[in-house]
């Protein structure tokens, strides 16, 4: 079950995209309405960070193509926000929270420019949002994972974007962080801010999340959450890959190339 | 003494010259080498130094002399091409990046010895003093030398301050630089040139292998005293500073000696104090708190043992019965004991030693910290109480007074522990 959706800000349409040789996303055509608090569940291994990492544009795509607010997304790149996961970075890097939180104020800055005490300030007002302002000066690797995740996403708040997505928030977090994090993502979106979740938990994904993307190689369902969440498409998500699919991408990594590639 | 003077009075202008052109290299290759060692790609760079030898090689066969803007050149030319060959290979193959970089830096710099031998055999005067591209001359730094390679060097200097915090960005978190529309692989290549051209500049004065020791050696020592980007930095160019001139008076004191292994000698000199006597990070800091835990350790079980005892019988106890608790540990165990009486936690009267005051709510403390673990265990881990006493042992000595309140919160502040001993509160009598 795919909602259409009249005037999407996000349409990604007839997405696929492979890692390395290996495809991991096939045909995936949906779009999302302004303003939701969307959901990507689906098993392991179903390419759910893949998808965002594909509309953000930091993986090559075989064919297909996105479309935020109507145009591509190089052109509206400062109207959006991406949280990668936690552990994608080396929290040893020697820097602050502070520092971390000031990257996201970097690109409105442009070259030689430093980030200086409007930036600063924002950066600070960031982690109050988060619940961080005491941690502010403290190296990054003296902190707990659920800090870890707060100073990203006040990185992403310092962006001042108007999508944000992002990659499992939720993971190696404790329940109290996770309701902070949930109370101000739901905050957001009632500015008007539109913000895709990976998440790895159905069953709380009906109370975080009004809008759902369910995935597993292909596309299983989109849209609002009462109507999607269904025992049957959650039956077709979670229920073991699609045998044939799994197999095509067996007999492609076989090859020694990728066929799919444009 | 007088060489001493002489040397860093700077009265001749040849030693201007050369500390001139160590400084710019030392201060270009320790801010490269910071942002490669935080990258993790210190491979990378002593596969560089290594592959810029057949370069050098090439450049003299071509020009004939030791013209510097041939050797550069050439250096820069197959300094580039190996790092080329890293990225291409190890993206294309299964191979490891580690693999790919092993192979690609004994490929080039095996065709770079047989091209040195090549040369060296053909008896061209003009070639003579050839090795010291292997090991480096400062000494020999001429002036036509200093303009070249102190241009190339404060030109990576420039570039790396224009693009301090893009380069910053780009090594934590690549993925986010790309996200927000930062031209990344542009960066990446840019980076990469920078720190060949690093290594270029190091050729004459400290050799083309050792130049990978000045690129790595300062940021490593300096990342053990800081949690800041931009003191390290200041710190690794400190180091790379120190070394360099002191390896340039060394090759001005001693002729024959060659500068690079010098230098290479002070910096590890650097490193090593570091890691041996940082704050915090070194070893020697790490020994002292272990220590100062071991004893606190044991000053917590003197005052436990005494308000056990006094638990039983209400009374101190003698010196030595107090020693005997501890067998083995008696001359420690007295110093300790008086550390405790001039901290006021002890009072020593003719023959018992009692708790003070103070001292006795540091002593109620542990063992309450202590029979709070023990319930906390048996709670919420469901251990039998025979189990719990070895655990509760380490961390009475650990648990802060935020997660005493915790505990006490978790457990609804409890009477008993699960031997049935009373746990100790500062409000009871």
């Amino acid at each position: 079950m795919i909602v259409k959706v009249t005037k999407p800000v996000l349409e990604i349409h007839d997405l696929t995209v492979s890692y390395g040789k290996n495809p991991i996303l096939w045909n995936i055509d949906f779009s999302l309405p302004h303003g939701v608090l969307a959901g990507i569940i689906g098993p392991n291994g179903a390419g759910k960070s893949s998808l965002i990492k594909a509309i953000m544009g930091l993986l090559d795509v075989n064919s297909g193509y996105v479309r935020i607010f109507d145009s591509e997304m190089n052109a509206v790149r400062k109207k959006i926000s991406y949280v990668p996961q936690r552990e994608s970075v080396d929290w040893d890097f020697p820097a602050s929270a502070l520092d971390i939180v000031m990257m996201g104020t970097y690109h409105k800055l442009g070259l030689f420019k430093r980030p200086g005490k409007k930036e600063k300030e924002l950066a600070i007002k960031c982690l109050e949002k988060v619940n961080m302002s005491n941690f502010q000066d403290r190296q990054i690797s003296e902190l707990s994972g659920g800090q870890q995740q707060r100073v990203f996403i006040a990185r992403a708040l310092a962006q001042e974007a108007d999508i944000y997505f992002m990659d499992e928030p939720f993971a190696g977090v404790d329940i109290s962080t996770e309701n902070t994090i949930v109370e101000l993502l739901k905050k957001m979106t009632k500015d008007g801010k539109t913000v895709i979740v990976v998440h790895h938990d159905i069953h709380s994904a009906s109370r975080y999340f009004n809008w759902i993307i369910m995935l597993n190689l292909h596309l299983v369902a989109s849209g609002p959450t009462d109507k999607v969440l269904t025992e049957e498409l959650l039956q077709k998500t979670f229920g073991g890959k699609l045998a044939l699919l799994s197999d095509v991408g067996d007999l492609i990594k076989q090859k020694g190339f990728d066929p799919l590639k444009n | 003494m007088e060489e001493f003077i002489y040397f860093f009075s700077f009265k001749d202008p040849n030693i201007v010259l050369v500390v001139a052109g160590i400084s710019l290299l030392s201060i270009s290759a320790a801010m490269v080498g910071t942002f490669t060692f935080l990258d993790k790609k210190a491979l990378v760079g002593d596969a560089i130094s290594h592959a810029v030898l057949p370069g050098v090689c090439m450049a003299f066969m071509f020009a004939g002399n030791k013209n510097p803007y041939w050797i550069v050149l050439g250096a820069f030319t197959t300094g580039a091409i190996s790092t080329y060959c890293i990225s291409y290979i190890s993206t294309t193959t299964k191979l490891k990046e580690d693999t790919v970089i092993a192979a690609v830096l004994s490929i080039f710099f095996g065709v770079g010895i047989l091209l040195l031998t090549q040369l060296q055999q053909t008896g061209n005067a003009a070639l003579s003093g050839l090795d010291h591209f292997l090991f480096g001359n400062a000494i020999a730094i001429v002036w036509e030398d200093l303009i070249v390679y102190g241009f190339i060097a404060s030109f990576v200097i420039i570039i790396l301050l224009v693009f301090y915090k893009e380069f910053k960005l780009i090594i934590f978190n690549a993925h986010f630089a790309e996200s927000v529309g930062m031209p990344v692989r542009i960066l990446r290549f840019v980076f990469n040139s920078l720190l060949v051209l690093a290594v270029v500049t190091g050729i004459q004065a400290i050799g083309v292998v050792l130049m990978a020791a000045l690129l790595i050696t300062p940021a490593a020592a300096a990342r053990f005293w800081t949690n800041k980007l931009h003191v390290m930095l200041l710190l690794a160019v400190t180091f790379a500073l120190f070394s360099g001139v002191a390896g340039a008076y060394i090759s001005y004191v001693i002729p024959k000696m060659p500068t690079g292994p010098w230098v290479v000698m002070v910096i590890s000199f650097l490193a090593f104090i570091s890691f041996f006597f940082a704050k915090k990070k070194g070893m020697v800091s790490r020994w002292y708190s272990q220590r100062k835990y071991q004893k606190k350790i044991h000053m917590d079980h003197i005052l436990k043992t005494l308000f056990l005892h006094w638990e039983k019988k209400q009374q101190g106890m003698t010196q030595g019965e107090l020693i005997n608790q501890f067998q083995g540990k008696a001359s420690t165990t007295r110093q300790y004991i008086n550390h405790l009486i001039n901290k006021d936690h002890l009072s020593a009267t003719e023959h018992y030693i009692t708790l003070t005051p103070s001292g006795f709510t540091e002593a109620k403390r542990i063992v309450r910290l202590h029979r709070l673990w023990e319930v906390y265990l048996s709670k919420y881990l469901n251990l039998a109480p025979d189990h719990v006493h070895d655990m509760a042992e380490k961390m009475e000595h650990l648990l802060t007074p935020d997660l005493e309140a915790q505990l006490e919160a978790s457990l609804d502040y409890p009477a008993t522990d699960p031997h049935q001993s009373t746990i100790p509160r500062d409000h009871d009598v």
